[in-house]
């Protein structure tokens, strides 16, 4: 690669592009499928059922404390995936790239895409590239899909929560969300937060091993908790209650939360799990999760009931209830 | 500052359980006028714990949502002129005005842009010199002193392109307005925080010595405000009417007068529109006609500000008051709602009818 900057041309399907592909994508990626650079991967599979998952990655900052946009990218599709109970496999991989984007950058990114690609254990087999004029995106844009396999007999949903069941929460809550806003302009405050960014397929596989009845996984992403216990609420109809005196969540988290007036339910997260189990498999799925990678901080915060159908309530420290209300809008800071 | 003692299930719980075991053989109403207490009640669920005979009211306690529909359309009209790049709080950016919002505007193309302080608007004005900077300054006692150090730094810098619209206002005043008038019913008051912090307690004395009315300054935990309605709750119990101050680790009775005296260079009293209460004498803050270099209304000459209208069913006003609950206003939770608002006191972080919608069951149609 003669240029350190991204042009137009290396979008274009010439030898420019081929130059891209060839010494920066494949070499970063090494993957033989890749490699060969037909259109299509054509790949093994022997599982029941196939499960599909894509999502776009638009993360600004691109690089922050923990993670960047790479990471990002990899994580949040495998966990979709995994949520369904099934094992991530594969992944396709599409870049938009703004003109003048540094090539530096793009090769950090794709190391990040291939580590944690090795630590989810799937592999990354397919890709595409565009680039954009300059203004025409913000850096970088990626998209992931995600294919997994299903065993027979495995069905998993949001709408199978039932009155009795727990709620289990894989860790510390907000990580990810904080550690953005941190290195937003403006909000430099001194914390040493990183995002929490990981690939949750061993936790889930492991907790639906020890707990072969969970209703079903979620990762409480953009809108936090409140996003995914209301989404599970309302598609199961049923009522979720949350007992904030067991929910795990950093000091540093929780002061910068209340700095900028987040409630802590609503920041996203990019490597938690909520599961949703009956009781009498709960203490084993809590063990599962806590002896699982990225389970260390796993507790129990929650049951659910039959009524009032649809509403998320939080029981505070004094015995008394409010409601978790779902994000609305984008979160703003405080006046005064 | 380790804050965990203030949340002390134990304390709090000995706390609740004193309030519950009071007899005082009447009703008691409590209003606050504090955003960040309407919140932190609403967040702590402190309403379902409190006893029958004691009602928690909140009162004008949100700067954004006292701010007359004029003002927010006057800063709409500024932002509207081509050489404007106008700055605000986030929370303003959603209230709605007569006919539009900051946000709308701003998606409609004006340059309108967050900031987190004046200190960043000032920092804006400096770095793009050929921009007109209007920080739209919105806020009680507490935000003021920000406000008056910025436009001295701005002074020193001998900036030409920084002006600040001021929508300020100043609490103490108000309260002497809802206890005369007839339709608002409050026993006793759980003063500001961090207003207090500033002001001191003496700007509050009025209320106990003119009006037989107690107040006690309180912090925002929810033991902190625990212990306002329990030294409230005594002082009516018996007889007394006292400020007090319960938020020993955040205000000294004098307040800070480093803050007042940087207030007073700067800006003075004129009367202020509080929505749905009307012109309160003395309670906005203008810049003084030294700095009227500053003053983003002097600055650009005549602007045209439409007639404000206001929106037909539109209870702020009467919810500001404490004379309705938001979930008693017809518009609650159907026409408006955080999504889609039709008053500030559902849009604003720190309204009442916001906090009533996001934190409890009242008045919401069922899922």
């Amino acid at each position: 690669m003669r240029s350190d900057r991204i042009l137009l041309a290396h979008g274009s399907g010439g030898t420019m592009m081929r130059e891209l592909i060839d010494e920066v994508f494949v070499e970063e990626f090494a993957e033989d499928a890749l490699k060969r650079l037909d259109d299509a991967a054509s790949l093994e599979f022997s599982g029941d059922r196939l499960a599909f998952s894509t999502d776009t990655y638009v993360v600004n900052p691109i690089f922050f404390p923990g993670g960047d946009i790479g990471r990002l990218a990899v994580c949040g599709t495998v966990n979709d995936v995994a949520t369904s109970g099934a094992t991530p496999l594969y992944l396709s991989v599409g870049f938009v790239l703004e003109e003048g984007f540094l090539v530096e950058d793009l090769r950090t990114i794709l190391h990040s895409m291939r580590d944690a690609a090795r630590e989810a254990g799937v592999h990354i087999v397919t890709g595409d590239t565009k680039v954009v004029g300059k203004g025409h995106a913000d850096g970088i844009f990626i998209n992931t899909a995600g294919v997994g396999a299903l065993p027979a007999g495995r069905d998993l949903s949001g709408s199978y929560c039932r009155p009795g069941d727990k709620v289990l929460l894989s860790g510390t809550l907000g990580d990810h969300g904080i550690a953005i806003v941190s290195i937003r302009e403006g909000l430099e405050f001194s914390t040493d937060i990183q995002t929490d960014a990981a690939p949750l397929n061993a936790l889930v596989a492991a907790v639906i091993e020890a707990a072969p009845d969970t209703r079903c996984f979620r990762d409480p992403t953009r809108g936090g908790m409140a996003s995914t216990l209301n989404e599970l609420a309302a598609a199961s109809g049923v009522s979720i209650t949350v007992d904030e005196t067991l929910v795990p969540v950093d000091p540093q988290v929780r002061g910068a939360s209340e700095m900028l007036g987040y409630d802590v339910f609503q920041v996203a997260n990019e490597g938690k799990m909520i599961a949703i189990v009956p009781a009498e498999q709960a203490d084993a799925a809590l063990a599962a999760m806590k002896a699982a990678p990225y389970g260390d901080n796993a507790a129990i915060v929650g049951e659910v009931a039959e009524s009032p159908s649809g509403k998320v309530y939080v029981r505070t420290a004094f015995g008394a209830t409010r409601v978790m209300d779902m994000l609305v809008g984008e979160q703003l800071p405080r006046i005064c | 500052m380790d804050l965990s003692g203030f949340r002390d299930p134990e304390i709090a719980r000995g706390l609740i359980d004193a309030i519950n075991s009071a007899e005082p053989g009447r009703e008691i109403k409590l209003m606050e006028v504090c955003g960040t207490h309407t919140v932190s009640i609403a967040k702590n669920g402190l309403r379902g714990v409190m006893p029958e005979w004691l009602t928690l009211l909140s009162g004008p306690g949100c700067p954004v949502c006292v701010t007359a529909n004029h003002d927010i359309d006057t800063a709409i009209a500024i932002a509207q002129r081509p050489d404007v790049t106008l700055t605000t709080f986030g929370d303003m950016m959603k209230v709605p005005g007569s006919y539009s919002s900051l946000t709308r505007e701003k998606a409609e193309g004006r340059d309108v842009r967050i900031v987190y302080s004046p200190l960043d608007a000032l920092a804006l004005a400096a770095k793009e010199p050929e921009r007109q900077v209007v920080f739209v300054a919105v806020g009680f006692e507490t935000t003021v002193p920000l406000i008056a150090a910025a436009i001295l730094r701005a002074q020193e810098a001998g900036l030409t392109n920084f002006s600040v619209f001021s929508s300020h206002k100043t609490v103490p005043a108000a309260l002497g307005a809802l206890v005369n008038d007839p339709d608002v019913k409050v026993d006793a008051f759980i003063l500001p925080g961090h207003v207090s912090t500033i002001i001191g307690l003496e700007p509050y004395r009025f209320l106990a010595e003119e009006y037989h009315v107690p107040g006690v300054i309180a912090g925002f935990e929810p033991i902190d405000i625990l212990q306002a309605i329990w030294m409230l709750v005594q002082q009516l119990m018996e007889g007394r009417a006292e400020i007090e101050i319960g938020y020993r680790r955040g205000v000294e009775p004098q307040g800070n007068v480093t803050a007042q005296h940087m207030v007073e260079q700067v800006f003075q009293p004129c009367d202020a529109d509080w929505r749905g209460i009307g012109v309160i004498p003395g309670t906005g803050l203008e810049l003084r006609e030294e700095y009227a270099a500053f003053d983003a209304t002097k600055r650009f000459g005549t602007i045209d500000v439409p007639e404000p209208k206001e929106i037909k069913g539109c209870q702020c006003g009467d919810v500001l008051r404490g004379i309705v609950l938001p979930f008693e206003c017809k518009l609650f939770a159907r026409a408006c709602t955080p999504e889609h608002p039709v008053g500030p006191c559902m849009v604003s972080s720190e309204g009442s009818c916001a906090a009533y919608y996001r934190y409890t069951d009242y008045g919401k149609p069922d899922a």
